[in-house]
């Protein structure tokens, strides 16, 4: 048995005929090529696949893709526009917050929905914010510093390519 | 013009634009065409025999292409190979190390020794198929009795692992002046005692292993993607040990990898089953990447020691004699350099930074049912660190004098360098011998501790009595061999590891002169594409854009050791410079051919060749490439296109050091402990490129603070894995930790 979903995904629609138990992870890496959502976990503790849904951060390893239908969403991919990084990827950039790199396009769009209901976090709002995103590389000091970098550089406007 | 050389600048990494923008490619990510999907039946139990398995309802279902058990690969696969055998060669006794080398195969065949070890393979259309299908696999068990503690592992009566392994002793191995130890501590004024667990732990890289093995029927040539830390050992391993094929016939390639901590140095099984089954499907590309779970299970974890510390002093708080005794969990089976790790990377720096006379320490190396222990994070040296920091905290105590003023009057004098440890720590069982070159520990100390506010601790300590909490203040001093290693020193002929330790770099400079450096470390969140053009660009008065960074490809980059061991800005960083020297070298000679000057009189500044006193007189190293590419009139001799490489041994390990500072508040009636200040401050030498640098720092630091407050491996009795998944296994999170505080002090080497 398989699903037909019809979602938006940066700006684009998409479809894709789906099994019941395909996850919005899935959907997202196979079907539609896009990895730079990454899955770090089984049991949703890690964060590298965090997307936004309809402007809020969700686990795309606990979404299913059905549960996406008619849903817009952001990826990594979607956050550069017309070629210019986001001010969350520049302060990544500017303030070496990432080191492996397999961590930050979740902890990006972690700190998106932060920024978008908070735009000018303390350190304890950015560090509970991404409280759901697991670094190994970091300690999360440079993360935090680019958060903030990204808040100052003026990020108050929502994330991304949302249609 | 010249350009500012980058060197010591903390200039933005060059790796970083793809991995913002979700272009990265990691291991999961990358497909290819006809790609199939493997997913390996592990073991539910940690120690049983394997009497019977039963296939045949998993190969009839869907999407199934093959169905692979440990008899099917045991007459064409070799067991895995142990390539550190703890200060000897491997399979014989060497230097009065005993090895009974029990390595992993790809399957296991007749028998398993912890929970996840592999017995099985569906190779299947899909992943989801294939994990369909794993479960309709038939294993017949016969449950063995289960040990998984390392100390227990030796008592009497205890299960045995392996037959050839009385006691399940892997190994035994001592280092030191047993006589002048046991003399010191006999007749010390002070003397302290005590047992000493060192947890095990799980390392966690967020991205996980895997592998892609393609067999290409045409050249039967093997090509294997996979998560390694070092792609020309597995190439060798792989080759030479596990599947008997020409190393020329393997291609490996590491693409992007999102963190290892040591657990990717390894040959695994995986590496060669995917390679292997390829071929069996006729070339289809077979991929396997492991889920969170597997990864507990699987991939291999760290620490695991439990020792008993005997310290000897005078009540002045001076350390005589310091005696360890440590029993080091390496296991079901042996790793790939599990032995090496607490002896040669523990026991030989059990000094530290202190004027210990007496040094001795004895290590067993045991066989429990858990997946293999091998290098994590330090690897052995953090494991030294801690006992021999404990010890001054129990000197402290005992005497009454403080423990920063312990460690002032243990450290060695800076008029000591370079230094040879009086127990023989530091001497390989050949005789070589390192010397721990510089040191000058005050300054690290004195600065942490002002940083602190330590003179002020007593304030603090009653304003937090106030609100009902208690006030601790940890310090450690350590230093650490890095910059692995002198080949004779850490070979075969010294301490037992498989081969040499040295690194390469090759440079060309092309015709347009853009430069492309090759190498053979392997960067896994280290910034190495931007670290060594920093270096190049430096060395050859170059624009870092003009400088491409080449690793991680065994078609393509000379035979390379890889990156662990704080080696690859040490050793790699220096084989860069010798290849870049060989480079001005030759482009000095063209010059001087095309200036019709004296070759000794030319010299190579700010990126040109130029006459000595008459700077008018040069060649940029853009013309220079141009010339020597083109060839059409160069000096006798000479080749065209400057096109060098250097393989660089180095003569010794680096031995930078420094003072942490840990201040927490403990709740009395919850035990809850708050980490409220992090004060560190450490001297690698000069910084190539201080944002990358403090980026390190901070990541080990916070891993040394997830295994003192939170982290831990914990098997229960049957073997079966409690901290399972990371809802088990407390990695720590943004929001348990302060914003760290760094400084530095610079001691060249």
């Amino acid at each position: 048995m398989t699903f037909r979903v019809a979602l938006n995904v940066n700006g684009e629609a998409h479809s894709a005929e789906v099994e019941p138990r395909r996850l919005l992870v899935q959907l997202l890496r196979e079907d539609l090529s896009l990895t730079g959502t990454h899955v770090g976990c089984d049991t949703s503790q890690c964060g590298a696949c965090t997307v936004l849904m309809d402007g809020a951060a969700v686990k795309s390893c606990t979404v299913l893709a059905a549960q996406a239908d008619g849903a817009s969403v952001t990826t990594i991919e979607g956050m550069a526009t017309n070629g210019e990084l986001h001010p969350l990827q520049q302060g990544f950039w500017e303030k070496h917050g990432l080191q492996c790199g397999f961590c930050t396009p979740g902890m990006i769009m972690a700190a998106a929905d932060l920024l978008s209901r908070n735009a000018d976090p303390t350190d304890a709002d950015i560090r509970h914010a991404i409280e759901g995103n697991y670094c190994r590389c970091t300690g999360y000091q440079n993360i935090v510093a680019a958060i903030r970098e990204a808040a100052r550089i003026g990020s108050a406007a929502p994330a991304g390519a949302e249609a | 013009m010249a350009i500012a050389s980058p060197l010591g600048t903390p200039v933005k990494r060059t790796e970083d634009p793809r991995l913002i923008t979700g272009a990265g490619s990691y291991l999961d990510d990358i497909k290819l065409p006809g790609m199939t999907h493997a997913v390996i039946l592990r073991s539910p139990y940690a120690h049983a025999k394997i009497t019977s398995i039963d296939t045949s309802r998993a190969a009839a279902m869907p999407g199934v292409l093959a169905v692979f058990t440990g008899k099917d690969a045991e007459g064409e696969l070799n067991p895995l190979p142990c390539a550190w055998a703890a200060g000897g060669a491997s399979g014989g006794e060497v230097g009065g190390v005993t090895n009974n080398l029990n390595t992993p195969r790809v399957l296991a065949v007749d028998d398993v020794k912890w929970t996840g070890e592999g017995v099985a393979v569906v190779i299947a259309e899909t992943p989801e198929q294939a994990v369909d299908a794993r479960d309709m696999i038939d294993v017949n068990w016969e449950p063995l009795p289960v040990v998984v503690d390392t100390e227990g592992a030796t008592a009497d009566g205890a299960p045995q692992l392996h037959e050839n392994a009385p006691n399940n002793v892997a190994f035994t191995w001592a280092i030191g002046d047993a006589d002048g130890t046991a003399a010191a501590i006999d007749g010390a004024e002070v003397v302290v005692r005590q047992r000493i667990v060192n947890q095990r732990l799980i390392p966690n890289p967020i991205d996980m292993r895997g592998a892609i093995g393609r067999w290409d029927a045409g050249s039967d040539e093997y090509t294997i993607w996979m998560t390694s830390q070092t792609p020309h050992i597995m190439r060798l391993l792989i080759a030479a040990f596990v599947m008997g094929v020409p190393e020329h016939k393997i291609r490996v390639i590491s693409p992007d990898i999102g963190g290892a901590f040591g657990t990717k140095i390894f040959c695994y099984p995986e590496w060669t089953l995917v390679a292997w089954a390829s071929k069996k499907l006729g070339g289809r590309p077979v991929k396997w990447y492991e889920t969170r779970t597997e990864n507990y299970q699987a991939t291999t974890h760290g620490r695991d020691h439990v020792s008993y510390l005997e310290v000897g002093a005078t009540k002045e708080g001076e350390v005589t004699g310091l005696r360890v005794k440590t029993y080091a969990n390496m296991g079901g089976r042996l790793s790939t350099i599990g032995p090496g790790i607490p002896t040669t990377l523990y026991g030989r720096v059990l000094g530290g930074p202190y004027k210990i006379p007496n040094v001795h320490c004895e290590v067993i190396g045991t066989y429990t049912n858990t997946v293999f222990v091998d290098a994590y994070r330090g690897a052995g040296r953090p494991e030294a660190t801690y006992l021999l920091e404990r010890a001054m905290d129990l000197v402290a105590d005992e005497t009454g004098v403080d423990p920063a003023e312990v460690r002032r009057r243990n450290f060695l004098a800076n008029d000591v360098f370079p230094y040879r440890n009086p127990s023989g720590l530091l001497r390989s069982w050949n005789g070589a011998e390192v010397e721990i070159d510089s040191g000058n520990y005050g300054p690290a100390l004195e600065r942490a501790l002002e940083m602190v506010g330590y003179a002020d601790l007593d304030k603090r300590r009653a304003e937090a009595e106030k609100r009902g909490r208690r006030l601790g203040v940890g310090l450690s001093t350590y230093i650490e061999m890095c910059g692995v290693a002198p080949s004779k020193w850490i070979g075969l002929v010294g301490e037992g590891w498989g081969a040499a330790m040295w690194e390469s770099a090759n440079i060309r400079v092309h015709l347009t002169g853009k430069t492309v450096l090759t190498i053979g470390t392997q960067s896994h969140g280290q910034g190495h594409e931007t670290t060594y053009a920093q270096i190049v660009a430096d060395q050859l008065g170059m624009a870092m854009d003009d400088i491409l960074v080449e690793h991680s490809d065994t078609s393509g980059t000379p035979f390379g050791y890889g990156t662990y061991g704080s080696r690859s800005g040490a050793v790699g960083g220096m084989a860069a410079v010798r290849a870049a020297e060989k480079i001005k070298e030759k482009a000095k000679r063209l010059a001087a051919h095309m200036l019709e000057a004296n070759p000794e009189d030319m010299e190579f500044v700010d990126g040109t060749a130029r006459v000595k006193g008459s700077p008018d007189k040069s060649k940029t190293i853009a013309e220079l490439a141009l010339a020597a590419h083109v060839g059409y009139d160069l000096p006798a001799g000479m080749e065209p296109y400057l096109d060098e490489t250097a393989y660089y041994d180095t003569p010794n390990c680096t031995w930078p050091f420094g003072t942490h500072i840990a201040v927490v508040e403990v709740d009395p009636e919850t035990g809850h402990v708050q980490l409220v200040q992090y004060v560190a401050v450490d001297d690698v030498g000069k910084k190539i490129n201080p944002l990358i640098v403090d980026g390190q720092i901070h990541g080990g630091i916070v891993q040394g603070i997830g295994q003192a407050l939170w982290e831990g491996a914990v098997y229960d009795d049957e073997g079966q894995l409690l901290s399972g998944s990371m809802m088990d296994y407390a990695v720590p999170r943004a929001s348990w930790l302060p914003e760290l505080e760094l400084d530095e002090t610079v001691t060249p080497s």
